[in-house]
């Protein structure tokens, strides 16, 4: 790598970690008592919030009734965008006539969509109108993420309150991470990605005269809507002249900004932000990079502060950003190397201030290898799945590095919220297991971890292992599973792999050329989806609740510190065995065995 | 239980008028207001009429113009209303197969030139609209364009240099050479 390369990967990291902490500090005052001053004058909007609902603010919720009000708006949202999809044709700022999408595939967007996974079965430009993105994906960017949001500030009562039935109010903790950190964020990151050249704007497509027009094959469509094929079964053509460029624009930067703060990822362009037009320029690609990591890694200041003991945050994040750094720097190099094809044909390839060199199949010029290798490890540590390069061309290795990050059950940092969270289930299951080698009960900030916290972390922790690989076992032995397989061979695998892994973690990126607007992968990926957000949630919530209920105890002789490197190294440790058990035997099949083909010449 | 149900439809009612309608108007009014040829598209216009987008690239094949990286948009590339990856594997054949004519078209269009081709202008974009390409493969491409249109390579590489933007504050990202301003700016210099 060049010292170029370093420079920009530490700048990124340094830049990262240090809007983190001030962030992380307001983020824990906000689920506290009392409002920070600086949005004190935002609350009357909130208190009308509740008004309007019929919500008293000081209720208190179980963590059952805490599930269910999650459920439900959950549920809501996911009816909402579903609809939206169904009749957008009759609806206004449909300026292209968009026609309605079919079930599945709005089955699938609004499961992807209201589980924050935002995997697109679609391309934004020729399937949705404005509405659909504005009203119907917009809207859950924000209310799925600070459902995420809400479910860790539920979690972070669970060891602050001491004998108490509750963890605090649904309504109130989604609202507040709505309207004091995400929509303040995403207006002001908003306004600097269209000074970059990001688009916002209702008006239609834009034609443009090309400089010089260009030939190509149209496919024939036949009267029945299909693509006509000739006796051989290849599609026939007929050679066209065009003299235009179609532009598609629309409402992108509202959207864009929020689906990188919210971990969603669902881009308002088919190729996410690898389009010029919803991340322009290396500027705007390194304010879209930090805004991925932003939250999630605030939020470890935030526990840390929230259950007054900022040392404990920290660990979680040295131990997060460690595993990222370590696989960051492997993806790097692996797509400098590149693909020794483009070396044997007599290519350039090295790295230098003239080119960027490396497997430049499927990025973008302006980014080159490094800032796409960042890309793709940020996003994929980050349960976010927004690209701005393509993964199913990257080198396997290279390729490998985002498959395993999503593995690892997205707590690498992670979504906002469920990154955490995710992470603090680890944590527990780090002590518990470290309890019983030396003999003690087992506790995590001076609360007992029990039978019932460990049978939900199981719950937790298994789940989406459990979707990604039955998932993937179906699709491989399934016709209607295979059909959809865009690459020969080893790699044809891993496509379907890293499907059922981003769906099965709520990530939402993917190795593209797998076909999966088809009802058995919109109906398998959403119900994956599914299992893997409200299967976590759901005893996550179990957990807050069993610990608020529980007694404090004093840290004693026998407590192991969880806030010391030891305790990092542990946290690393459980992390990394659990990913490497579940996972090794298919990535193995897949990108391993690739890499091999590939380095013997084949 | 079920009385979540009626604040869960309330609040989704609200958080879509505050989230799905405030924010994006509110967004696009102000974008309009501070950044108006930034929000539509940054479109490049040519005596009234618009001739493409400074952040979109567009085909090239004629051999007196500067090429960009090759498209797999369909059905034609640099098809801006649909963007693509090829999200070809690396060891796809058809992967092969497509860089190896790629590089037989460059060699046929300058048979003199003798550098080795950077990787950039045989392998497609990921968006397929990659308004850019390396300086190196402008370099490359350099004494074909000066030779079809009679300038000196001087004169062109001049303009290359013009269209050629650095890493932004000598750090981020990577030099580039914008292909269709560079190649407008060689038609305004040499009409046809």
């Amino acid at each position: 790598m060049t010292i170029n390369g370093y420079l920009q990967l530490i700048l990124y990291v340094l830049v990262l970690l240090l809007l983190s902490w001030p962030l992380g500090l307001f983020m824990a005052k906000i689920y506290g008592e009392t409002l920070p001053g600086s949005v004190r004058w935002l609350s009357p909007v909130e208190r009308g919030l509740y008004r309007l609902c019929g919500i008293r603010q000081h209720d208190d919720m179980s963590w059952t009734r805490y599930a269910f009000a999650v459920l439900s708006f959950n549920l809501m949202g996911l009816l909402a965008v579903y609809l939206l999809q169904r009749v957008q044709v009759w609806l206004p700022f449909n300026p292209q006539a968009m026609a309605n999408v079919t079930p599945d595939g709005s089955f699938n967007t609004a499961v992807s969509f209201a589980t924050n996974t935002n995997w697109q079965d679609y391309g934004g430009e020729t399937t949705l109108s404005y509405l659909t993105q504005m009203l119907g994906l917009t809207v859950q960017n924000f209310v799925s993420a600070a459902t995420g949001m809400a479910v860790m500030a539920a979690l972070m009562r669970g060891f602050t309150r001491r004998e108490r039935d509750g963890i605090g109010n649904f309504w109130v903790d989604m609202v507040r991470s709505t309207l004091y950190v995400l929509l303040p964020l995403s207006l002001v990151l908003a306004l600097l990605l269209v000074s970059q050249g990001v688009i916002q704007t209702f008006s239609p497509y834009q034609s443009a005269q090309l400089v010089e027009p260009v030939a190509y094959e149209e496919p024939v469509i036949a009267p029945d809507g299909q693509p006509r094929k000739d006796e051989k079964g290849q599609p026939v053509t007929e050679k066209k002249t065009t003299k235009e460029q179609v532009i598609a624009l629309g409402p992108a930067a509202s959207q864009v900004a929020i689906k990188q703060l919210g971990t969603n990822g669902g881009g308002f362009f088919n190729v996410n932000s690898a389009h010029p037009l919803e991340n322009p320029t290396p500027l705007s690609n390194l304010l879209e990079l930090l805004a991925i990591l932003l939250i999630p890694s605030a939020f470890c200041i935030t526990f840390g502060r929230f259950v007054g003991d900022v040392r404990q945050g920290k660990a979680i994040l040295v131990a997060m950003t460690i595993v990222f750094v370590a696989l960051l720097m492997f993806c790097v190099s692996a797509e400098q190397s590149g693909n020794p094809l483009f070396a044997r044909l007599g290519l350039e390839t090295q790295a230098s201030d003239q080119a960027a060199g490396g497997n430049m199949e499927g990025k973008e010029t302006r980014f080159g290898i490094v800032n796409s290798a960042l890309w793709a490890t940020a996003t994929t540590a980050a349960s976010n799945g927004s690209v701005n390069a393509m993964h199913d061309s990257f080198t396997p290795l290279g390729g490998l590095v985002p498959m395993w990050m999503i593995q690892l059950g997205e707590v690498i940092f992670g979504g906002v919220g469920s990154g955490l969270y995710g992470m603090i289930v680890f944590a527990l299951v780090g002590v518990f297991v470290s309890g019983l080698m030396i003999g003690r009960t087992p506790e995590y900030l001076g609360k007992k971890v029990e039978a019932f916290e460990m049978k939900m972390a199981a719950v937790v922790i298994l789940t989406p292992c459990l979707a990604v690989l039955i998932g993937t076992a179906v699709a491989v032995v399934s016709e209607a599973g295979r059909a959809g397989i865009a690459n020969p061979g080893i790699h044809g695998f891993s496509e379907i792999l890293y499907a059922f892994s981003s769906a099965g973690n709520n990530n939402g990126s993917a190795f593209g050329g797998l076909s999966v607007n088809t009802p058995f992968y919109n109906i398998l990926l959403g119900v994956a989806m599914l299992l893997a957000r409200y299967w976590v949630i759901v005893p996550v919530l179990a957990i807050a609740g069993s610990l608020a209920a529980k007694k404090s105890i004093p840290p004693s002789a026998g407590t192991l510190p969880t806030h010391t490197p030891l305790f990092v190294v542990l946290l690393i440790g459980t992390v990394i065995v659990v990913g490497a058990l579940t996972f090794l035997p298919a990535l193995a099949l897949g990108p391993i065995v690739e890499h091999v083909q590939m380095i013997n010449g084949h | 239980m079920i009385k979540e149900l009626k604040p869960a439809l309330w609040m989704l009612l609200l958080m879509s008028v505050l989230t799905g309608v405030l924010y994006p108007a509110l967004v696009t009014g102000l974008a309009q207001l501070l950044f108006p040829h930034e929000a539509t598209g940054s479109l490049l216009e040519n005596n009234g009429q618009t001739v493409g987008s400074n952040l979109i690239g567009q085909p090239f094949s004629d051999p007196r113009y500067f090429w960009g990286r090759p498209s797999a948009t369909s059905p034609m590339p640099y098809n801006a209303a649909a963007s693509s990856g090829s999200n070809l594997g690396p060891l796809n054949p058809a992967l092969q197969e497509a860089v190896e004519a790629r590089i037989t078209a460059l060699k046929e269009s300058d048979p003199s030139q003798k550098l080795p081709i950077p990787v950039d202008l045989v392998t497609t974009s990921a968006s397929g609209l990659d308004p850019h390409i390396s300086p190196a493969a402008a370099l490359w491409q350099l004494p074909r364009v000066a030779r079809m249109r009679n300038m000196s390579e001087q004169e062109v590489k001049q303009l290359v240099q013009q269209h050629t933007a650095g890493r932004t504050f000598g750090i981020l990202g990577e030099p580039r050479v914008n292909v269709l301003t560079l190649n407008l700016a060689l038609d305004r210099r040499k009409p046809q």
